[in-house]
């Protein structure tokens, strides 16, 4: 009841004219830079904070600009990932397997709506989980030991095989390259490790330098390459479509990644892209063999975006109950509380209730305004689509560069950018998937981070990674993901064949 | 040679204190020689939303307040090998600027003492003042049996590898360095066989110690706040000369425990080398009168700062002498080549 009242109060602030007018300018802002390639959701917010100050904003006018901009940003991250392949930050990255698939299928409009309805869904589910359960998912962050997250990375690894189905032993391949990628850099012992004594590599690759190059200047390269060749195919534009029977096909997904990604947010040590990625791969495990992920299937694009809006409203729970960012872009939030005079910590949900609950207000309030603003924005965004790609990838390519040296303010990061984007054409000759090498330097320097930490704690015992309950679960999850598919394929496919001998021929 | 220099330096210092201290009756007499005009650059070696970006941001908007610059200071980020970057971009790049400041921090000079900016040392630009800084902290979670920073230190005396410390920063770091500036006074030998586990940040260090993982933690005081109010965490210690004020009092001293222990970590500045002798007396006289200026204790206050106020000649010496205490420290514990 309390906490009703709490969240009435947090509301009343929330509905004033003016934070509504700026919750609905951060909205519009975030989404924006959620679709920009380089410009991460954390950066975002960053450059965004001198501006709420030199504004002259109340201090819960700016927090809940600052809100709606964080939402906006994970709403954002999927248009360009959906029209255009590169996605606008880490966590969309998931939404290309199936989104561009769908764009090209001449469904890009269906694909943005029900990605946002999807987006929607997580961060509702989160923001319930959020107002309901706080201080007990606060106790449970509090379990995860090193052990704990070792075992939730190897969870994430082994369940790798369902990103890319047609060669399995390349996705490995992949996983292995941003393993190996994520090696460089200062180690946790203090050792340098490929570094070739530039200081630049000391920090190791920032991700969005990865994926910029990756995805961005690659997809430019093989553009040119098409260009030279037979031309390049123009994905047809279409008018949106959306029947209740699309919807009602992608909300169990949206509920089970929702959920999934709401627990990977709350853990400080996880965060929305392990959030979308196990949205991702374990709705494809739950659909099976009746689902068509990777060409298109809408499952795929509803799963991981709810998956990573959950997340993203997950990681306030550790921000607001803990004082502890669960994420790069909470950090920067929680830096912006402590300015605002709050003390980050267990007590701000006692002692700062009203710029809590504000805050959670804000997030309702902000991811409504943010689905209403994407549904009629969808036939906005797809006219992108009917730009020449000759124009568009390189004013997309252009812009990513301008935001990737706004951030870093060197040179060096661009010539790095450019090579990972020669890299990225080469790896896509020969066939071999990008996702995985993100996810391999994303999750690698974590899983070897606990790893060695809970080593350290108990002097070189490997029987530590299964002492607790909950870390013997997860490897039992993990140990299931990975072999499962081995058991299941064939019994599946058996009784397929014997249900209906001319489809399964070809299998 | 060496007397002569010292001896200069000293008149020089002593030059600037009576600067300092007769303050706006000397301007009133003899006119500046230098006033920054146009933009005025502040440096920032890491993303924005950390302790640097902090340090630029909120200096810069209480310069801008006190009339102390032109405009708005601009607030650069330049990331990369904690502050080597940006450190690397200021001496080749950037000699002889007037008008560019560099956040810097103990991390800064940690990172000095242990030779890991490729060579370059502190004498390559010129350190202009601190204002303020965050004292070391060693806690544990409230349930455990230590009550005491000397009850710890028993424990590892026994058995140096008995107890793992969690903290924000990397290994051979400042809050890794505090652990066993402590575990050096108390006596302990065996320092590299003490463990200490580096995390992202102070805070997921504090979720590990708070949910039992891991024994201590070692950061700052600006990082428990919020767990010791809630009364999660037990300071053991706080490595300061003597008790903090307000709430903070509370939190006893290593010192008052028989430990002769100091950890400062301090935010402050730097400026490109080359300057002229009038715009570097402009900078240290514009944060001495920042560091008076009631907005900025006020800014203090609400972000957790403790005093501490050393600018010009002083500041000089006081950062070599602490590179030089990290420099023999990590030699001892075999970080580094001595």
């Amino acid at each position: 009841m309390e906490t009703l009242g709490f969240l009435m109060d947090g509301f009343a602030v929330a509905l004033a004219p003016e934070n509504l007018l700026f919750g609905l300018l951060g909205a519009i802002l975030g989404t924006l830079i959620g679709a920009l390639p380089g410009l991460g959701p954390a950066n975002g917010v960053a450059i965004l904070i001198p501006l709420a100050f030199s504004l002259g904003l109340a201090p819960e006018t700016a927090l809940i600009m600052l809100t709606a901009v964080y939402a906006g940003a994970m709403y954002g991250g999927r248009i360009s990932s959906i029209l255009l392949n590169i996605p606008g930050d880490e966590p969309a990255m998931m939404t290309c397997l199936d989104g561009y698939p769908m764009a090209r299928n001449g469904k890009a409009a269906e694909a943005l709506a029900i990605s946002a309805i999807a987006s929607f869904i997580g961060s509702l589910i989160a923001t319930i989980g959020l107002i309901l359960l706080a201080p007990v998912l606060a106790d449970f962050a509090l379990t995860f030991g090193p052990a704990e997250y070792f075992a939730l990375f190897l969870l994430a690894f082994a369940t790798l095989g369902g990103i890319t189905g047609k060669n399995p032993i390349k996705t490995v391949v992949a996983a292995c390259l941003g393993l190996m990628i994520a090696t460089m850099g200062i180690d946790n012992t203090g050792v340098q490790r490929y570094t070739f004594g530039i200081l630049e590599l000391y920090e190791g690759v920032d991700f969005i330098i990865a994926i910029v190059g990756l995805f961005a200047i690659s997809e430019l390269l093989t553009f040119i390459e098409n260009r030279a060749g037979k031309g390049h195919q123009t994905i047809k534009v279409n008018k949106l479509s959306l029947k209740w029977a699309d919807i009602r096909g992608i909300l169990p997904s949206s509920l089970r990644g929702g959920v999934l990604g709401f627990i990977a947010g709350v853990l400080p040590g996880a965060g929305a892209s392990l959030g979308s990625f196990i949205g991702y791969t374990m709705e494809k495990k739950a659909v099976g063999s009746k689902g068509y992920f990777g060409s298109g299937d809408p499952r795929g694009v509803a799963a991981p975006e709810a998956g990573n809006n959950g997340a993203s409203s997950g990681a306030l729970v550790p921000m607001l109950t803990l004082g502890v960012p669960g994420s790069g872009t909470t950090a920067v939030l929680l830096a912006l509380l402590i300015s605002l005079n709050i003390t980050p910590g267990p007590l701000m949900f006692t002692q700062n209730a009203d710029i809590v609950w504000g805050v959670i207000a804000a997030l309702l309030i902000g991811n409504f305004l943010l689905l209403l603003l994407n549904i009629p924005l969808v036939g906005i965004f797809v006219k992108l689509l009917s730009v020449p790609p000759m124009y568009l990838l390189p004013i997309v390519t252009m812009v990513a560069f301008v935001g990737i040296y706004s951030i870093s303010n060197t040179t060096f990061d661009l010539y790095f950018m450019t090579a990972f984007g020669v890299a990225g054409y080469v790896l896509r000759k020969l066939e071999i998937p990008l996702v995985p090498i993100i996810l391999g330097l994303l999750l690698g320097p974590e899983m070897e981070k606990n790893l060695r930490h809970a080593l350290d704690i108990s002097d070189g015992d490997w029987a530590i990674l299964w002492n607790s309950g909950l870390a013997i679960g997860l490897w039992a999850f993990a140990a299931a993901g990975l072999i499962l598919p081995y058991i299941v394929g064939p019994v599946l496919r058996r009784r397929m064949r014997a249900a209906n001998p001319e489809a399964a021929t070809g299998d | 040679m060496n007397s002569h220099f010292t001896r200069q330096t000293l008149a020089t210092a002593s030059f600037i204190a009576v600067c300092l201290t007769t303050g706006a009756s000397a301007q009133a007499f003899e006119p500046q020689d230098f006033a920054p005009q146009g933009k005025v650059e502040c440096l920032a070696p890491a993303d924005p939303g950390g302790g640097w970006d902090f340090t630029c941001r909120s200096v810069g908007n209480v310069l801008e307040t006190l009339d102390l610059v032109p405009r708005s200071v601009q607030t650069v980020n330049m990331p990369g090998a904690s502050g080597g970057v940006a450190f690397a971009h200021v001496v080749s790049k950037r000699a002889g600027e007037k008008q560019l400041l560099i956040a810097a921090s103990t991390a800064t000079t940690t990172r000095l003492a242990q030779d890991q900016f490729n060579g370059m040392s502190a004498d390559m630009v010129t350190w202009l003042g601190a204002v303020g800084a965050d004292f070391g902290v060693i806690a544990v979670a409230s349930d455990s049996d230590f009550q005491n920073l000397n009850e710890l230190m028993d424990a590892l005396r026994e058995e140096p590898s008995s107890i793992s410390f969690g903290g924000g920063s990397s290994k051979g770091g400042w809050d890794h360095l505090k652990v066993l500036m402590a575990a050096r006074e108390a006596g302990i030998e065996d320092l590299p066989a003490i463990k200490y586990l580096p995390y992202t940040g102070g805070g997921e260090a504090l979720t590990q110690v708070v949910g039992g993982h891991i024994t201590a933690f070692t950061g700052d005081v600006s990082e428990v706040l919020g767990f010791a109010a809630s009364g999660d965490l037990r300071v053991l210690a706080v490595l300061a000369d003597q008790r903090l004020q307000g709430d903070l009092a509370d939190f006893p001293t290593a010192r008052e425990q028989g430990l002769d222990v100091v950890g400062v970590n301090w935010r402050g500045f730097y400026m490109p080398a080359d300057v002229p002798e009038e715009a570097e007396a402009y900078w240290v006289d514009a944060l001495d009168t920042l560091y008076a200026s009631d907005e900025w204790q006020q800014v203090m206050t609400s972000n957790g700062l403790i005093p501490f106020d050393m600018q010009g000649e002083e500041f000089e010496a006081f950062v070599n002498q602490q590179i030089e205490d990290i420099h023999q420290l990590s030699a001892e514990i075999g970080l580094i080549q001595p």
